[in-house]
C-alpha cells in the first residue's frame, strides 16, 4: 500500500512529467519561468489548487455523477475548478494574506491551466482511490514545481548568450526545454528498481 | 463584402497563424503531433468546437452580461467538447482512444477562449464563423507541419505508410516528448525568419498578449510579473 503510494508519487514526479513528458500546463511553464522566485510561486500555486481540485472532484464524480451522469464529466470539472479557484482566492485573501500575497497572482492563471483540469481527469481514468488521488495530484504538482525551478535555472543563462537573430525569444527557449525534457529520460525505470 | 470575410478568413492561416505566430494552445500543438493521424484527428476536433462555440458566443453577445462572460464561454466550450466527445466515442472510438484526454482538455484550449474573448464577443455572427474556420484552419496547417516532421523524420513513415530509405535516416526522439519541443523551436525560428525577409519583425514571446488567461485576470499576471521582479 505505502509502496504503490511512492511510486505513484515518484512518478508524477520523475517519471510522467506533466510538463516535459505530456505537455500539459506548458503555457506557465514558457510564461512564467523568467524568474526562479516566479518559478516557484507559480509552482506552489498550482500545486496547491490540484490538490484542492482533485479533493473536490473525486468526491463529486464517484458519488453524483458515477455512473448515470459521467457523461458530464469535463462540463462539471472545469466549472468546479474554476469556481473553486476564486473561492481560494477570496478565502486566502481574507483569512490568510500572506499566503494570499504570495501566490494570489498566480491564481486566476491557473483557472484555465489544462495540467489542471489534466489532473482531476487522469486520477478518474486511471481508476485511483481518494487516497491515491491526492498523492497523485501532489507528485504531479512537485514535479511541476521540479520542472518550472530548474527551467528557470536554465532560463536564466539562456538570457545573456547570443543566438541567430531569428531563435531569439521563444525558439531558443524550447530548445531549452527540449534538453531539460530529455534529461528526465534518465529516470524512467530508476524508481521501480529503487523499490524492486 | 465578400473580400473582407475571405479576408478574415485568411487571416487566421497566415498573417495571425494561431500557433506559430499567436504561440496559442502550445499544449495540444506538442502533444498530439507525434503522428499525422493524430494530429489532423486534433486539429478537426479544435476547428469544429471552435466553429461551433465561436457562432453562439457571437450570438448570445448581447446577451452575456460583461462580468460573467469567461465562465459563460467556458459553460458553452464545455458543452461542445462534451458532445464532440460522445459522438467520437460512438462513431470513430479509435480516434477517441487515441486522443485520451486531450480531447477533453479542447476545452482549456488557449484557442478556442481566445478567439471567443478576441473576436466573437465583438462580432456578428457570420464572421466570427469565418474566424472560427480560417483559425481552425491554420491550428489545422500548424499541427499537420509539426507532425510531418515529426512522423518523416522520427519514423520514417507518413500517416502510418512506411517511406523507403528514409529509414536508414531516422531520429526516434522526435517521436518522443523532447523532439516536440525542438521541432516545435524550429519552426518558431523558421516563422521568424520568414517574417524578417518580410521585412515586419513581430516580436512574440509569452505575454499576457499570448496567455488564454489573460483577459480573465485583467493583467493581474503581467503585475504579478512586476511584482515578482520587484521583489528580486
Amino acid at each position: 500500500m505505502f509502496k504503490s503510494l511512492i511510486l505513484i508519487l515518484m512518478g508524477g514526479v520523475l517519471i510522467n512529467n506533466y510538463v516535459l513528458q505530456q505537455f500539459l500546463g506548458i503555457c506557465p511553464f514558457l510564461g512564467v519561468s523568467k524568474k526562479v522566485n516566479q518559478a516557484v510561486g507559480m509552482g506552489v500555486a498550482v500545486t496547491f489548487v490540484m490538490l484542492v481540485a482533485t479533493a473536490a472532484t473525486w468526491p463529486i464524480y464517484t458519488y453524483i455523477l458515477f455512473p448515470k451522469y459521467a457523461y458530464l464529466q469535463t462540463i462539471v470539472f472545469i466549472l468546479v475548478i474554476a469556481t473553486l479557484v476564486q473561492f481560494v482566492e477570496i478565502v486566502l485573501k481574507r483569512f490568510i494574506p500572506s499566503l494570499f500575497k504570495a501566490l494570489g497572482v498566480y491564481l486566476p492563471l491557473i483557472t484555465t491551466n489544462c495540467a489542471v483540469l489534466g489532473v482531476a481527469i487522469n486520477n478518474i481514468s486511471d481508476g485511483f482511490n481518494f487516497v491515491e488521488s491526492m498523492v497523485s495530484s501532489l507528485g504531479v504538482g512537485l514535479g511541476f514545481l521540479l520542472a518550472m525551478v530548474l527551467f528557470a535555472g536554465v532560463r536564466s543563462r539562456i538570457e545573456n548568450i547570443k543566438t541567430l537573430k531569428s531563435f531569439q525569444g521563444l525558439p531558443v527557449t524550447l530548445i531549452a526545454a527540449s534538453i531539460v525534457a530529455m534529461s528526465f529520460y534518465g529516470f524512467s525505470g530508476v524508481i521501480e528498481g529503487l523499490l524492486a | 463584402m465578400k473580400n473582407n470575410k475571405l479576408a478574415i478568413l485568411l487571416k487566421g492561416i497566415i498573417e495571425e497563424n494561431p500557433v506559430l505566430i499567436l504561440v496559442l494552445g502550445t499544449c495540444p500543438t506538442l502533444a498530439t503531433t507525434g503522428n499525422v493521424i493524430s494530429a489532423f484527428s486534433m486539429g478537426i476536433a479544435a476547428t469544429l468546437v471552435l466553429i461551433c462555440s465561436n457562432a453562439v458566443i457571437s450570438l448570445l453577445r448581447k446577451v452575456i452580461p460583461d462580468t460573467v462572460r469567461i465562465p459563460c464561454y467556458i459553460v458553452i466550450i464545455a458543452g461542445f467538447v462534451t458532445a464532440l466527445q460522445m459522438l467520437l466515442q460512438a462513431y470513430l472510438p479509435s480516434i477517441y482512444d487515441m486522443l485520451g484526454v486531450y480531447l477533453a482538455l479542447i476545452v482549456v484550449n488557449c484557442i478556442i477562449l481566445g478567439r471567443a474573448e478576441m473576436f466573437a464577443r465583438k462580432n456578428p455572427v457570420l464572421d466570427s464563423v469565418m474566424d472560427g474556420v480560417g483559425m481552425g484552419i491554420g491550428f489545422l496547417v500548424a499541427l499537420l507541419l509539426m507532425a510531418t516532421v515529426r512522423e518523416v523524420f522520427g519514423t520514417a513513415s507518413f500517416a502510418g505508410n512506411s517511406i523507403p530509405f528514409m529509414e536508414y535516416f531516422k531520429i526516434p526522439i522526435l517521436t518522443q516528448a523532447p523532439g516536440g519541443y525542438l521541432v516545435f523551436g524550429f519552426l518558431i525560428a523558421l516563422m521568424n525568419k520568414l517574417n524578417q525577409k518580410r521585412g515586419g519583425v513581430k516580436k512574440k514571446s509569452f505575454s499576457c498578449e499570448g496567455c488564454p488567461s489573460a483577459s480573465a485576470c485583467h493583467g493581474s499576471c503581467e503585475k504579478g510579473v512586476k511584482e515578482g521582479e520587484a521583489n528580486v
